[in-house]
């Protein structure tokens, strides 16, 4: 299955915006499947800097690297999940999205993409 | 064409203009309150460092009965103002409303002394001694309670970190007895910033929450204040939405135990 034919299925999730991989190390867009609205080089540096950080702030409690990270705002969020070490799969979302179920959508990305 | 259809259209023709106080206000007058709040939270946003704004929004939500969220409002007002009269009545008398009239005489107090002559709330201290038997007492109020350990049974589970970075309640400790406090709060400095830019830049609103799952431990980070995080972590057998709850709660109690602390 190609990157992008896991995308268009994360957006199809009802209330996701936009999907796209992002390289961890330089937070660059890999694949997208973005909304005109979205900005995807945004997205792709900041949770991948967002993702740096929780997985340091794991280390420190002597855990292993984050799952799961879910930025949560007024008017929407955004969720990310690493797809092996290199790679995280993310998906903007509305506030009405049903978290449940973008989460599992979202983790399934992720282990294609592996 | 009344006050409210020309103050609509002049927000739908500019809505970055502050149009919106007046419209908002005037709603909540005339017992639109779900429409004057909309306008007004709408205006909050896109001006967060506006204490007239806040201000605005709780005195709606006390109209509304809805307490604890003015206490969020008013509290941000007086991060934005320490001198703002309103703020400092509102939150007195909602300490009033709720049974804290030790709370209740500080702020009151502090509105006095803000405003000699506002008789308004000279009267309402007044009221407040009579009804407790109190008398002013000066001197500072020290908090009494550490907001993370009332709430943690199992101590190391949380911390309250300032935006550099400080730890200000709460610790994690290993299993070994070390204490990694500091060394979580100084990962966590930037955090908040990061969030708020990511999130406005996505258009997104003003972050509220982050929740991390990993194999063996779900974390939650807050923001009670805008100038400080909080993180809250459990292991994962805990369901992610217990924890969210937990969370909501130490949110709530880190910033009354903030505000008092200010």
């Amino acid at each position: 299955m190609t990157l992008s034919a896991v995308l268009d299925d994360l957006t199809r999730e009802p209330g996701v915006r936009g999907a796209l991989v992002v390289s961890v190390a330089d937070g660059l867009v890999v694949a997208d499947a973005l909304m005109e609205d979205v900005d995807g080089g945004a997205v792709a540096a900041l949770t991948s800097s967002l993702l740096r950080r929780m997985r340091g702030v794991a280390q420190l409690l002597g855990q292993a690297a984050p799952q799961l990270v879910h930025l949560v705002g007024g008017e929407g969020s955004l969720l990310a999940a690493p797809a092996g070490e290199e790679l995280l799969v993310v998906a903007v979302a509305r506030p009405e999205v049903n978290v449940g179920a973008v989460r599992l959508a979202l983790r399934r990305a992720a282990e294609r993409v592996r | 064409m009344d006050d409210i259809q020309a103050l609509t259209i002049q927000l739908a023709r500019d809505p970055s203009s502050l149009v919106f106080l007046p419209l908002a206000e005037t709603l909540r007058r005339r017992g639109q309150l779900d429409a004057a709040l909309t306008v007004a939270q709408q205006g909050a946003t896109r001006y967060p460092e506006m204490a007239g704004a806040w201000d605005l929004v709780a005195r709606i939500r006390s109209d509304l009965g809805e307490g604890d969220l003015a206490f969020d409002a008013w509290t941000t007002v007086i991060r934005l103002d320490g001198e703002h009269l309103g703020a400092h009545k509102g939150l007195g008398f909602l300490a009033y409303r709720s049974g804290d009239h030790r709370r209740s005489l500080r702020y009151l107090q502090r509105a006095v002394d803000l405003a000699p002559e506002d008789g308004a709330a000279r009267t309402a201290l007044e009221r407040v001694r009579e009804a407790v038997g109190a008398h002013a007492v000066p001197g500072f109020p020290e908090p009494t309670i550490d907001p993370l350990t009332a709430l943690e049974p199992d101590p190391g589970a949380a911390v309250l970190v300032d935006r550099e970075g400080r730890l200000l309640a709460g610790g994690v400790r290993t299993s070994n007895g070390d204490d990694l406090g500091d060394a979580i709060a100084a990962a966590l400095a930037g955090v908040s910033r990061e969030a708020e830019r990511a999130t406005r830049l996505l258009g997104l609103g003003g972050w509220t929450r982050i929740g991390v799952e990993g194999d063996d431990t779900n974390v939650e980070i807050r923001t009670p204040t805008p100038d400080t995080v909080l993180l809250m972590f459990r292991v994962s057998r805990i369901p992610s939405g217990r924890l969210i709850l937990l969370a909501d709660r130490a949110e709530h109690e880190s910033r009354r135990w903030l505000e008092e602390l200010r």
